[in-house]
């Protein structure tokens, strides 16, 4: 079944254009890896997606259902959730109180005023679980500001979970991460798969191929490829535009 | 470090002491001859008022407004107005009688101001950064020129109000009377915010303040939030004015005027930007520098203008945090 | 018609005096990136340095570079103190401590020379007026001052499109990190683009004394106007300045001027006056509450 589809995306950026004629699918469960070099678009096409960063032509569907003329709030409250390359996470809460908040938002009632949010085990509860998950339980108080890059990076993929997505947009979760804790997210989204689907933004080939079922190849806002992990390996046109200039 | 309900405890303990000392003041003020206090501690309340409403908007939700004189002033005006009506035996707008009774005029203040609040957020929350600022200070600079063109209202002479508001039959000539209405409406608006900065509503703000992005990403419309607040923050700064209009018995353009936005701003950064008792301390602290440096010379502002400077150059986090650094170290 | 005419010319004149001001004003927002709040004070400074000159030695001529020296100085004497300390902060902060600065000027300055405004004649070769078309007359020192902020505008226009101090200068108001990656001595940028902006502002001042009472105030009168402009045309940008300002001075002026007129047919004389006055104050602000939300960053905004 289709979670995500794509059609004909487009988006310019002055001269540039940043994502050409982009038509994409996403199957329900399914990992679905989006591989191209620097300054292909991936981050820009995750932005469309979310809806941080409006399309210029095309559509986008979830579920069969238009949602590009939505807002982000909105398509989040559909299904839709991404994480960050560089973590946009709200550094003077705690960890707990960073996924909490996703919580709340998920349940929808956030013009209440006079009860403590912190002491609300509806909220708490859930979002323990989620910080135990990612394995920072015992970090759950610690400020954000005071987390390390690879707890930041765990942080991002609890936040987003707590959103209960659907569909997954993961923007370069091992980016800037250790062997060991790169080994530990590629564990935790390994966890996930088959329940949620993902969109994975990712230049750690090992980790796209441990994981994909299905590989996009983006050069220049174009996509050159799609096809299972294996052949896009075999694909020639992707290892002159990608694979072959050293960058994996 | 002190574990949490050990500090929650000393924190609870604190309160109970400011409050037992803010409703001894008057008794305490009579007593040592010095009545003059008192209405001192009111103006002080007043401004704590006005200040920690700006804080919910300017330090908890990050949207710096240079255009509070506007709520502020337009509290008083309520208040002048009805007055006027009253004495007059005349109708506002032609529509409803006038009033002096205390618990009408708070309210209606208060709703006079969120509505204009709302108003001017709904248009200035479009932008952002300098132009917000801006744009807050035009908005505020508008209504301070139409009340100064309204001579219906006095223009810039502004209107008097012979007699302090009552309530019921309780009337306020008395400034110690007078200052325990202020007591009781500061302490509701503190515990009113208190409980909104820690509230689900509360938490959102101050993600919007530290990261909008984020706060889309997990589905929250930043807009209706950030409105919210501004609004609230608008009432509270009306209120202040309503009772400001009491306390001085007068309303003019001058509680309209830029200048006090700028020092709202000023009280708040000396206190303690988005803490819960900042504002009171930046209140207190800047209303008693005008004070002393006043009766010390004309000059006052000379003085206030250096010590306004190295607070924000050099303590970080203001008086608030310079209490807290202290007690710190103590223990 | 002539009389429009006339009024046209004042708001071209206030225009431009506004221009001298929100030209500094703008580049130093665009590219150091600071609210300067204390800009009006270094015009005031440069008004009654012109003033107390003008007064001892009976010369304007010796005036003008009295006041320019004197605002440039103590515009780089604040850059130095105060605003180098203040890039890295948020605007709260810079509001605050220019806040400050406002209250140490005016006080020093009423120390220094007093409550009483000042005066100042405009020099003899500028004074009188002539007839430009048929039945206006118009003060030739006005002229002179919109022609003095012609060629400050053309100038600037020319310093900052045509050598490499202005292509800096706007590389920072668009890209401020590849300035500073480049190389170039950011420190020495900042103080010059500083001392730039408070000789104009300073110039602005003196031109200002045969027009207005100099004193005290008088520096926050025209602040928040120029902040008015600089928001209306863009922050950061040069050219949005100037267009700014011409508006803002034409539909300040022709308002003031005609609006307790119109008024007058509507209602009795005093009322009329009094409301015309006011709504007339209200107009540039209402003008820039419209522009910013229709284009929320100005007409030409030089971060795109």
């Amino acid at each position: 079944m289709t979670l995500l589809a794509i059609a004909g995306l487009q988006k310019r950026f002055g001269g540039l254009v940043a994502t050409d004629d982009v038509s994409l699918e996403v199957q329900a469960g399914e990992v679905h890896a989006l591989i191209g070099p620097n300054g292909a678009g991936k981050t820009t096409l995750i932005a469309q997606l979310i809806g941080q960063l409006a399309h210029d032509g095309g559509e986008i569907r979830l579920d069969g259902e238009r949602i590009d003329a939505l807002a982000a709030h909105q398509r989040v409250r559909r299904g839709l959730a991404r994480t960050f390359q560089i973590t946009q996470l709200l550094t003077d809460y705690s960890v707990l109180d960073n996924v909490a908040l996703a919580v709340q938002a998920r349940q929808g009632h956030s013009f209440r005023f006079l009860r403590e949010a912190r002491r609300e085990a509806s909220l708490r509860a859930p979002a323990l679980a989620l910080v135990a998950e990612a394995g920072l339980a015992a970090r759950a108080g610690a400020r954000v500001a005071d987390l390390s890059q690879g707890e930041r990076k765990q942080l991002e993929l609890a936040v987003a979970l707590a959103t209960g997505p659907r569909l997954l947009l993961l923007d370069e979760p091992m980016a800037g991460l250790g062997p060991a804790e790169s080994a530990a997210m590629v564990e935790a989204l390994a966890r996930l798969k088959g329940r949620i689907a993902m969109l994975l933004v990712e230049h750690d080939m090992d980790a796209v191929f441990a994981l994909a079922d299905r590989v996009s190849v983006l050069v220049y806002g174009r996509l050159v490829a799609t096809g299972a992990p294996q052949a896009i390996r075999d694909d020639a046109r992707v290892r002159d535009a990608y694979l072959g200039s050293g960058d994996a | 470090m002190p574990d949490a309900p050990q500090r929650s405890f000393a924190a609870l303990a604190g309160v109970a002491a400011l409050m037992a000392a803010l409703i001894a003041l008057p008794f305490l003020a009579k007593w040592a001859g010095q009545p003059a206090l008192i209405p001192l501690a009111s103006r002080i309340l007043i401004y704590a008022i006005a200040a920690a409403s700006l804080n919910l908007a300017l330090g908890y939700g990050g949207m710096v407004s240079f255009g509070h004189a506007a709520f502020f002033g337009l509290g008083g005006y309520v208040v002048g107005v009805l007055y006027q009506a009253y004495v007059g035996d005349a109708r506002v707008f032609g529509l409803f009688p006038g009033t002096n009774q205390l618990l009408v005029t708070l309210p209606l203040a208060m709703l006079v101001s969120g509505a204009l609040a709302l108003a001017i957020g709904a248009l200035s929350l479009r932008t952002a950064g300098v132009q917000f600022i801006m744009i807050t200070l035009a908005f505020a600079q508008m209504l301070f020129y139409l009340f100064v063109s309204l001579k219906a209202y006095g223009g810039d002479d502004g209107l008097i109000v012979r007699r302090r508001n009552v309530l019921f039959d309780l009337d306020a000539r008395d400034d110690a009377t007078f200052y325990f209405f202020c007591l009781a409406a500061a302490t509701l608006v503190f515990v009113a915010l208190w409980r909104i900065v820690v509230s689900r509503f509360g938490l959102i703000l101050g993600g919007l303040r530290q990261n909008e992005t984020r706060m889309e990403a997990i589905g929250v419309a930043p807009y209706r939030y950030k409105l919210a607040a501004f609004v609230l923050s608008g009432m509270g700064a009306g209120l202040a004015g309503a009772l400001m209009a009491n306390l001085l018995r007068f309303v003019s353009p001058d509680m309209l005027h830029w200048t006090k936005s700028g020092e709202l701003m000023i009280m708040v950064i000396l206190g303690g930007v988005g803490t819960l008792f900042g504002p009171l301390l930046g209140a207190a602290a800047f209303i008693a520098l005008e004070t002393f440096l006043t009766a010390w010379t004309e000059h006052w502002q000379l003085a206030l203008g250096p010590i306004l400077l190295v607070v924000v150059l050099f303590t970080r986090g203001g008086l608030h945090a310079l209490l807290a650094r202290l007690s710190g170290r103590r223990s | 018609m002539t009389l429009v005419l006339e009024q046209l010319l004042n708001g071209v004149q206030y225009g431009v005096m506004l221009f001298l001001l929100a030209a500094g004003l703008t580049l130093i927002f665009g590219i150091m990136g600071v609210i300067n709040l204390a800009h009006g004070s270094l015009y005031m400074v440069g008004a009654y340095a012109a003033a107390v000159v003008a007064a001892k030695t009976g010369s304007l001529w010796l005036a003008l570079p009295a006041g320019l020296a004197a605002a440039a100085a103590v515009g780089m004497a604040m850059e130095l103190v105060v605003l180098r300390r203040l890039y890295d902060r948020d605007h709260l902060d810079q509001v605050l401590a220019t806040f400050a600065l406002i209250l140490i000027f005016n006080q020093a300055v009423t120390i220094l020379a007093g409550r009483q405004p000042l005066f100042v004649a405009a020099p003899a070769a500028l004074n009188g007026s002539i007839e430009i078309v048929a039945g206006l007359t118009y003060p030739i020192y006005r002229l002179a001052v919109i022609a003095v902020g012609l060629v400050v505008a053309i100038g600037l226009y020319l310093l900052v499109n045509r050598t490499r101090a202005g292509m800096l200068v706007r590389a920072g108001a668009t890209h401020r990190d590849m300035v500073r990656a480049l190389g170039v001595d950011i420190r020495l940028l900042y103080t010059a683009v500083f001392g730039l902006g408070a000789l104009l502002a300073g110039l602005a001042g003196v031109m200002a004394g045969p027009l207005l009472a100099v004193q005290v105030g008088m520096g926050e009168q025209i602040l928040i106007m120029t902040f008015v402009v600089v928001v209306i045309g863009g922050v950061g940008s040069i050219r949005g300045a100037f267009f700014g300002a011409l508006v803002v001075g034409v539909v300040d002026t022709l308002l003031r001027a005609f609006l307790p007129g119109l008024l007058r047919q509507v209602m009795s004389g005093p009322e009329a006056d009094a409301l015309g006055a006011g709504l007339s104050s209200m107009g540039v602000y209402l003008l820039m509450a419209i522009v910013l939300l229709i284009r929320p960053k100005g007409l030409f905004p030089a971060h795109a």
